[in-house]
Formats: C-alpha cells, sequence, structure tokens
C-alpha cells in the first residue's frame, strides 16, 4: 500500500554533505522532534481536534520530506488529509502505524548517528 | 550641482553576502535551510514561530524573509503581514517555505504579503537560485527608491533656487517707476520665466527710460540674462546716462554673456517730458506705434537687430527722435500679442491691431480696447500668459509722483570741494560727460536728494555751450517740425567738424547749515554773445535757447553770464528739507 522506502538514501547523502559536522546533530534533531509530534497527534486525537490533528500532521510530513523520510510523510498526508476531512474514524489505525514507520525509521537512522 | 546617485544608500548593500530570517517551527527542517543558506555564504537568523520572527525582524533587519507557513502563536501569514508593514518603502522579498498544496492556500500567503513560495523538500539549487532572483530585485528596487528620493531632494533644491532666484530676479529687475501715472502695461504673472521684461526708470534730468524686451529662450537663462540687463537699464539710466549710451552698454554686455543664438528683443523709449520729446529705438521688437491726438499714427518699426547680436563696433544706438504732445502716446507690445491665438488657431496678427488702432476714437482708449480685442479674440484659451504691452503717455512732468530711489551708502563724501573738468576738440562729440560730472556732485552727503535739478543744470549748460556756443546753431529751428529734424541734422554734422575747441566746467561745493551751495561754471571756446540784451529780454531768441535760460533760472538761486558771453556761473543752494522738483 505504500510504494515508498523507510529512508531515501539519496537525499541524506545530500543532506550530509550540506551539513558537514552536523548531520548527526540534524538527525538527532529530527529524531527527538518527530517522537514529540507523535505524542502530539495522538493528543490531538484524543482530543477529537481534527483541525489542530490536521496542521500537526501537515508539520510533521514537511520534516519527513526534508530529511528523506517518504514512507513516513505519506502516512502524515494520510492523516493531513483525514484531519481536514474533519472525520478523524480510522485514525487510531493510522496513528500505530506512523509510530511503527517512525520507529523503523529511527532504527534506520542510528548508523548515521553513529557516523559522526 | 548635480551629483551621482550617493554611494552608502541602500544600493551599497547588495553585495553577495545577505542577512536572512528563517523562521520555522521544525527544528530539523530550520537546521537544514540554514546549512543551505550558510554555505552559500548569507548570515542566518533564525526564529521558531510567526511572532519570534516579527521580534527577529525589527531587531536584526534581514534583507530577505523565509517563513513557514503554519507556525503556533502567529502563523506565517500574519508574521509576513507584520513584516511587510515594518520594512515600510524598503523591499524584503518574503518566501513561503510550504509543503501547502491547496492553491487557495497558497494564494493567501501571496495576498499577506508573500513573493514566492519554497517547497519541501529544499533543493539547494533552487534555493540558491530563488535568493539570487530576489536579491535582485530588491537591489532594482533600491536603486528606483534611491534614484527616486535623490530626484526629489534635487527638486525640491530646485524649486527652492528658483525661488531664490525669483527673489534675487525681483529685486535686480524690479518694476521701476512703471506705475507712474502716465505708464500702462499688462505682463503675464510668468513674465519672468517666459523671457519678456518690462523696466522703467526715471532720469535725473526729469523724464523716464522705459526698456520692453523679449528674450529668446524661456526659464532660467531667459531670466539669467535679464538680471545684467535691468542692473545696467537701471544703474545707468538713473546715474544719467542718455539712452544711447545705456543700450550700447547693454548690447555689449548681452554680446558677452549670453550664448550664440540667445538674444534680446527689445524697444527703448527715452520720455523727455519737458521738452515733449520722445526717442525710440527698437531692435526686433514687432512695430510700436506712435498715436497722435489728431488721429494719425507714426510706426514704430524695428531698424536695428536685437540686442545681443553685434558686436561694439557694428552696434548702432540710433533712435528716431519724434515730438510728442501732450495726452499724445507710444505703445509696444512684444510678438504674443500678435502671436496669441484663438480656439481656431488663428493668430491674432497685426492686421486686428491696426483695425483696433482704427477704430479708436481717442488715443487714451487705446490700450483698455486692445487689451479687450485681444481677450475677446482668444476667449478661454490660456495664450494671455505671453503677453507684454505697454503704453506710455505725454503728460507733464509735475502731474507725476515718481521718485528717484535715494540709496544712502551711510558712507560721508567730501563735503567741501573744488575742481574743473575740461573737455576738448573731438572728445567734445564723443563723450557726454554729464553721467561723470553728476556723479562727482552726488558724492557731496545729502545733494543727492537734487539729483534730478542738478543733473538739469549740467545738461543745460552744456548743450548750450556746445551746441550754441561753439556749434553756433540757432534754438528758433526747433520751432517747427521740419525745422526740429534739421536742427539735429545740423547738429551731427557740425560736431563731426569740431576742432581746436573746448568746453570747461568748474565746479565748487561748499558746506552750509543743513545743505550746502553748489557753484557750477561753464566756459566755452565759442566767440560767446551780447548778453546784456538778454538779461532784460530772456525770450530772445539767439544764441541761447530761451527754454533753457528759464528753465536755468527756476532751478538757480542765481545765474550770471561773464566775459564774453562764453561763460555762465550758476549757484544753487540747497537743504536736506528739500526734495521735490524745482523751486518752490
Amino acid at each position: 500500500m505504500n510504494e515508498h522506502t523507510h529512508l531515501d538514501d539519496e537525499a541524506l547523502a545530500e543532506l550530509r554533505e550540506v551539513m558537514d559536522d552536523d548531520f548527526s546533530i540534524l538527525i538527532s534533531t529530527f529524531i527527538d522532534d518527530s517522537a514529540e509530534r507523535v505524542s502530539t497527534l495522538k493528543k490531538r486525537f484524543d482530543a477529537a481536534d481534527a483541525e489542530a490533528f490536521s496542521k500537526a500532521a501537515h508539520s510533521f510530513k514537511g520534516s519527513c520530506i526534508n530529511i528523506g523520510a517518504p514512507r513516513l510523510g505519506d502516512l502524515c498526508l494520510e492523516a493531513e488529509q483525514m484531519g481536514r476531512s474533519g472525520d478523524l474514524t480510522g485514525a487510531e489505525d493510522l496513528l500505530a502505524s506512523i509510530e511503527q514507520e517512525f520507529e523503523t525509521v529511527k532504527t534506520l537512522l542510528q548508523p548515521y548517528l553513529a557516523s559522526a | 550641482m548635480l551629483s551621482a546617485i550617493p554611494p552608502g544608500s541602500a544600493v551599497a548593500s547588495g553585495s553577495d553576502t545577505l542577512k536572512i530570517l528563517i523562521a520555522d517551527d521544525s527544528d530539523s527542517d530550520r537546521l537544514i535551510l540554514q546549512a543551505m543558506l550558510r554555505k552559500q555564504g548569507h548570515e542566518v537568523v533564525t526564529a521558531v514561530d510567526g511572532m519570534d520572527a516579527v521580534e527577529r525582524f525589527r531587531a536584526e533587519r534581514p534583507q530577505i524573509v523565509l517563513l513557514d507557513a503554519l507556525m503556533p502563536r502567529m502563523d506565517g501569514r500574519e508574521a509576513a503581514r507584520r513584516i511587510k508593514a515594518l520594512a515600510g518603502e524598503a523591499l524584503v522579498p518574503i518566501i513561503f517555505l510550504t509543503s501547502l498544496s491547496d492553491a487557495e492556500e497558497l494564494a493567501d500567503c501571496l495576498a499577506a504579503g508573500g513573493d514566492d513560495f519554497l517547497s519541501k523538500p529544499y533543493n539547494r539549487i533552487i534555493i540558491e537560485a530563488k535568493i539570487n532572483a530576489f536579491n535582485r530585485m530588491r537591489m532594482m528596487h533600491a536603486t528606483v527608491q534611491a534614484q527616486r528620493d535623490h530626484i526629489r531632494e534635487r527638486n525640491e533644491q530646485l524649486l527652492l533656487e528658483q525661488k531664490t532666484a525669483r527673489r534675487v530676479f525681483e529685486n535686480v529687475a524690479h518694476r521701476g517707476c512703471l506705475e507712474a501715472g502716465n505708464i500702462r502695461y499688462l505682463m503675464s504673472p510668468l513674465s519672468i520665466f517666459n523671457g519678456d521684461v518690462l523696466f522703467a526708470c526715471p532720469k535725473p534730468s526729469g523724464g523716464m527710460h522705459i526698456f520692453l524686451g523679449d528674450f529668446t529662450g524661456h526659464g532660467l537663462p531667459a531670466a539669467i540674462g535679464a538680471m545684467p540687463l535691468a542692473e545696467i537699464f537701471y544703474g545707468m539710466t538713473s546715474k544719467g546716462f542718455p539712452i544711447a549710451d545705456v543700450l550700447r552698454e547693454i548690447n555689449q554686455k548681452l554680446k558677452r554673456i549670453l550664448p550664440t543664438g540667445m538674444f534680446c528683443c527689445g524697444a527703448m523709449i527715452d520720455m523727455n517730458l519737458q521738452l515733449q520729446e520722445v526717442e525710440v529705438w527698437n531692435g526686433g521688437l514687432p512695430a510700436g506705434y506712435l498715436i497722435r491726438t489728431d488721429g494719425s499714427r507714426v510706426r514704430l518699426v524695428s531698424d536695428h537687430l536685437p540686442l545681443g547680436v553685434l558686436p561694439a563696433e557694428r552696434f548702432s544706438p540710433e533712435c528716431v527722435r519724434y515730438t510728442l504732445l501732450r495726452d499724445e502716446r507710444v505703445l509696444f507690445c512684444s510678438d504674443g500679442i500678435l502671436e496669441a491665438t484663438n480656439g481656431n488657431e488663428e493668430m491674432f496678427g497685426e492686421a486686428r491691431l491696426l483695425e483696433v488702432l482704427d477704430n479708436c476714437d481717442s488715443p487714451d482708449k487705446v490700450f483698455d480696447e486692445l487689451t479687450l480685442a485681444v481677450r475677446r479674440f482668444t476667449g478661454s484659451v490660456e495664450s494671455r500668459d505671453d503677453i507684454s504691452l505697454v503704453e506710455v503717455a505725454m503728460v507733464p512732468e509735475k502731474m507725476l509722483d515718481v521718485h528717484q530711489s535715494v540709496i544712502s551708502t551711510g558712507l560721508t563724501g567730501p563735503s567741501d570741494w573744488r575742481c574743473a573738468y575740461e573737455l576738448r576738440d573731438e572728445t567734445l562729440s564723443t563723450f557726454n560727460p554729464l553721467p561723470l560730472l553728476l556723479h562727482i556732485c552726488m558724492e557731496a552727503p545729502g545733494l543727492r536728494l537734487c539729483s534730478g535739478q542738478i543733473y538739469t543744470i549740467l545738461a543745460e549748460m552744456f548743450s548750450n555751450a556746445l551746441e550754441h556756443g561753439i556749434l553756433r546753431l540757432s534754438s528758433t529751428l526747433k520751432g517747427s517740425a521740419s525745422g526740429f529734424s534739421r536742427y539735429y541734422e545740423e547738429r551731427e554734422r557740425r560736431l563731426k567738424q569740431v576742432g581746436n575747441h573746448f568746453i570747461r566746467f568748474e565746479l565748487e561745493h561748499i558746506s552750509q547749515e543743513n545743505g550746502g551751495r553748489l557753484l557750477i561754471a561753464c566756459e566755452d571756446s565759442g566767440p560767446g554773445f551780447d548778453y546784456t540784451h538778454q538779461e532784460e529780454c530772456p525770450q530772445a531768441s539767439a544764441p541761447y535757447g530761451g527754454r533753457g535760460i528759464m528753465l536755468l533760472r527756476q532751478l538757480c538761486d542765481s545765474v550770471v553770464y561773464c566775459g564774453s558771453g562764453n561763460r555762465i556761473e550758476a549757484a544753487f543752494e540747497w537743504s536736506f528739507q528739500q526734495r521735490s522738483m524745482g523751486k518752490h
């Protein structure tokens, strides 16, 4: 159901070039940020605030695209669209997918963290 | 002086290093963008939300702003609005960082003052291209604004200078005695800068000089040329220089200072109210008219080139002299009247002017009827801006309330002195000593109050000594119109042959309580005449003009002939209270 890979190696290679020594800081920042964004999404879902849910997903999506985590980005887009539709039915499953994908990405990013 | 756009203005900050503000609540996104921009050599300021962005902008004044559209506390759109307001006239490009895909939301960002978008994921090549493009736009905007400010500043300065120039011009090229009762004129309010000038100045001998001129060109160059003209006209006329000398000096000055192709068409009128004569010089103005009470008129055509064209040695200040009886008048206009157009692009022209003159039954109505005719002709067409018209009527001197402006220098001059001044041979025919003699007398403190009387005394003595004493002309000739011109022809002829003659002036001034006493003696090398006879009968014709000697007697406290009648001595007493023309 999702054609995108977990990580975009090309994008990450480019980022490494741009960031130089700060690359590992960027990766850890992304991981910390994303953990917070996942918990924010959950809170918005619990509050049944569809609009806030959509916005949080939108921001998360941007970060994912930038860092080169396209599959996580796609899931965020789904969440954003769901929030915008105002109907959060089924969002629970989506949240679970997001959490799971984030764990995968995090694991896959470990080597980049160490590379610094 | 016109300088280039000053360095150090906004333009100069267009170096390749820019200060760029990034506002994004996503730490990782901010890190990426910051790294990319730094790599490209820019200085980066960061903000974590919209509110922070506005604060950072206020404090850091970055040149380009990158704003995330969705941020907590204050979203990108509101921040953009505030930043644009803070930027004022400067162009601060705002680029929205977005992964927004909804067209309406994107349009919203632009409406809030955004200039472009940058979508995620960030591509450094596109970022660099956009930053460069907006920097060029920013610099162009800054250049245009610096130029605009510069132009505005120059324009303000120019207006101020023009105002000052106008004030100076009005001081130098004032209207003189144009308000005298015998002068009527029409000058457009723009006349100072349309190149038309009109001056009138009383002569120390009584009467006045009037000058109507039309400079080629408009604006400041014309006004600049008009200033020395005015200076010469007023300066020389009030010092007693005759019309020919004034014209010669004006021509020479304009020839020297004006660029080729620029000159002044002008007419000058010398009104001699005592003798009821008028001398006219016309160089390049449309024909003026001498309008007589008997309904006849004389066309005063231009028979000279304009002033400032010919070199001094080829310039002729020769005037045409006419008798002008009371209420008769001289009328001159610049080409503005003849070229005044109506709604059909027709010009007023000389034919219409002549029609007005033909249909006018009295000289004193000519001015009103002519201005009315022109106004009717042009209707609502605003060509009246260029109309300059002057009319001078012959009236008795005493009817005029014309004051010589006495410019006090605050200096004390010599009050007790004596001098002799002798003119010999050819100088008699080429040099007019009156301004110099008047100038010597005027140095005595307070005597300037009587400059008119003294000039008249000196002028009478000099012309009597020259024309009757030496040239042996008979003033009876002047009784008729034909004799009048014959008299001056004969004068010219005899002057050319004058030799071995002299005229000697002796001047002495003694100060007295509240004034002084000026003694003037004039002696010539002529054979003299039997004055014992004339003492009894002042109306007797030869050799002294009856009018002349009567005038001297009127002005002086004593007038006596000496020797063989070739010497005349006059005493003129004056006091500080005496101001009016003539003795009580």
